[in-house]
């Protein structure tokens, strides 16, 4: 019986470090190869470095457009997770408090954009963007996006609205208190859980973005750093350790929100599942 | 506030009156934002689209060459686009085939809350925060026939290195495992979640009458989750419709534009070479099948979970 259960248990560990290998396999040779030559590249391309030659990496770090393409980004995507915070936030409030003519048929309408696939609008997107003079601005990518995002956003706010303690509103409301003083004093501070949640998912959606940008960006200097990571890859084609490099620089950042936002990464996930 | 006039009544009056008024102001104020935005942005567009698909049209001044349907029956008759088609069909294919049952499989080994489970969460779930065009990026080089690993691979073997992305046999299917390695993190974190809602009795139970681990999963957690794996399914489905950014930094749609999506069809054959017209009857398409599927499966999938 142990003997079976312990037979088991390793073929478990097996498997599980079979399919760790073919996770984190690619993403070390990426970070490996960021520090070899490229003839070792290529006689070595998985295994550790001969010698852990930084100067990849700090001539990327010296080069000012590759900071420039991640403030570019973390403007945009710091923007877009304001604005959908903020507006997102306001819609749902009003449906969650205040009952109107309409209100259901607004609220359905807003929800529309959960079934919507994004690439479908790409092309009318571009014409819209350029008619209204945005084209390689940041509102390009910005006003879109928030768009995009609001319906999810409208959605997880007002489920966790509507659990708020209904008497608390009527107290603050017997005081004299305003809608609009409620939602800033009372709802807002209350919810920064579904805020944080809802801010981590549309900041990395936003951070990760690249077919909006491609669209409506020309000028390289308002580039996001997938936009740069591709333009980049334009000019080294064949310099793979400098490739790598680069690649390797902007997963960091990614990892280290990741452990930082865990929490709220995980939360948005569950509470989609129960709720789908 | 103490007034002359003060009295229960007319203090109820001013409440009501002042609850109307500032009722409305809230919905004035807080709603049209998110109305103009999400109408300006992503209604307005898609209407547009369904009315540019009318016309030829390349972009520029108002559209004005009407061609009714006929950018759909090129389209259709496209042979391009029928391999964007398939390409897409066998993107849903390994997603519910290969996909989610290793995301499920996997969920089963580590949803129970321990330290070396956490670590393996971790890992699994990193691809998945990874930038698509990253990500790309990284399996071009594992591709790669000169550098790559699988070059190694190939000589390990005394083989003639092959440019698997350059090859119009293996590069989709390459592209197929990029798209597993991506996304089969997320299916996972969907599936622990609902296993870990799981009553334990239920499965200590199942333990008790003799039931192994397969028998377990089987007939008690699997029925026990079925909604997260209609939801989960649901994702799948929307997500291999929409694939593009993971295409273009591995193939742009190359070797001879076999690694298609419907995505990278209508920005390739739509935007790149501005025909808005005849992309628009491609995304209008694309439109129709996610609603189609989108409302099948909530007559059918979602509503026989409700019952």
């Amino acid at each position: 019986m142990s003997r079976f259960f312990l037979l088991r248990n390793s073929l478990r560990v097996i498997v599980l470090l079979i399919v760790a290998g073919f996770v984190i396999g690619p993403l070390l040779a990426a970070f490996f190869g960021g520090f070899k030559s490229n003839a070792q590249l290529r006689t070595n391309p998985l295994g550790l470095p001969a010698s852990w030659d930084v100067s990849h990496y700090a001539g990327i770090l010296d080069d000012p457009s590759f900071w420039q393409y991640l403030g570019n980004s973390l403007l945009i995507s710091s923007a877009t997770v304001i604005l959908t915070l903020i507006v997102g936030a306001s819609a749902a409030y009003v449906f969650s408090h205040i009952r109107f003519f309409g209100a259901r048929m607004l609220h359905s309408y807003l929800l529309l954009g959960l079934m919507f696939p994004f690439a479908a609008a790409i092309l009318p997107l571009f014409i819209k963007v350029r008619d209204l003079g945005l084209l390689d601005t940041y509102w390009a990518v910005i006003l879109p996006q928030t768009a995009f995002g609001l319906s999810l956003a409208i959605l997880l706010f007002k489920a966790f609205f509507d659990q708020l303690p209904r008497e608390l509103f009527e107290a603050a409301y017997v005081d004299g208190c305003s809608y609009l003083r409620f939602f800033w004093s009372f709802t807002l501070p209350l919810s920064t859980p579904i805020l944080a949640t809802v801010g981590v998912f549309v900041f990395v959606q936003s951070w990760n973005n690249f077919l909006l940008p491609l669209v409506v960006f020309n000028t390289e200097s308002i580039y996001t750093w997938p936009l740069g990571m591709m333009q980049f890859r334009g000019e080294y084609l064949t310099q793979w350790n400098l490739i790598l490099a680069f690649v390797s620089l902007t997963i960091l950042p990614a990892i280290v929100f990741f452990l930082a936002a865990q929490k709220y990464i995980v939360a948005g996930l569950t509470g989609g599942s129960v709720k789908g | 506030m103490i007034t002359s006039s003060y009295s229960p009544s007319s203090w109820r009056q001013r409440l009501r009156r002042g609850r109307a008024s500032g009722r409305l102001s809230a919905v004035l104020l807080l709603l049209p934002p998110a109305l103009i935005l999400f109408s300006l942005f992503v209604i307005l567009p898609l209407a547009d689209a369904a009315y540019y698909s009318l016309f030829d049209w390349n972009g520029y001044a108002t559209p004005s060459d009407f061609v009714g349907a006929e950018n759909y029956q090129r389209l259709l008759g496209h042979s391009t686009f029928h391999t964007a088609l398939w390409n897409t069909v066998q993107l849903v294919i390994v997603s519910l085939v290969v996909q989610l049952p290793l995301a499920l499989g996997l969920a089963l080994l580590i949803y129970r809350k321990t330290p070396a489970n956490a670590l393996f969460r971790l890992v699994f779930f990193l691809p998945y925060i990874l930038a698509e065009v990253a990500a790309g990026l990284i399996w071009s080089f594992v591709f790669d026939g000169e550098y790559g690993v699988t070059a190694q691979l190939f000589n390990a073997l005394d083989m003639e290195s092959v440019y698997i992305l350059a090859d119009r046999q293996w590069a989709f299917a390459a592209i197929m495992t990029v798209i597993v390695w991506k996304y089969f993190g997320f299916h996972m974190m969907i599936y622990i979640a609902a296993l870990q809602g799981v009553p334990k009795d239920l499965v200590e139970a199942a333990r008790l009458e003799g039931a192994g681990p397969w028998q377990i999963a089987r007939h008690v957690q699997v029925p026990m989750i079925k909604h997260a794996i209609v939801v989960s399914v649901f994702f799948a489905l929307i997500g291999s419709l929409q694939i593009f950014d993971i295409i273009i930094p591995l193939t742009n749609g190359g070797p001879s534009n076999s690694t298609h999506t419907i995505v990278t069809y209508l920005y390739t054959f739509g935007l790149t070479r501005l025909k808005i017209g005849f992309g628009s009857a491609a995304a209008i398409f694309l439109f129709v099948i996610a609603m189609l599927i989108a409302f099948f499966y909530q007559r059918h999938a979602m509503a026989r979970e409700d019952a």
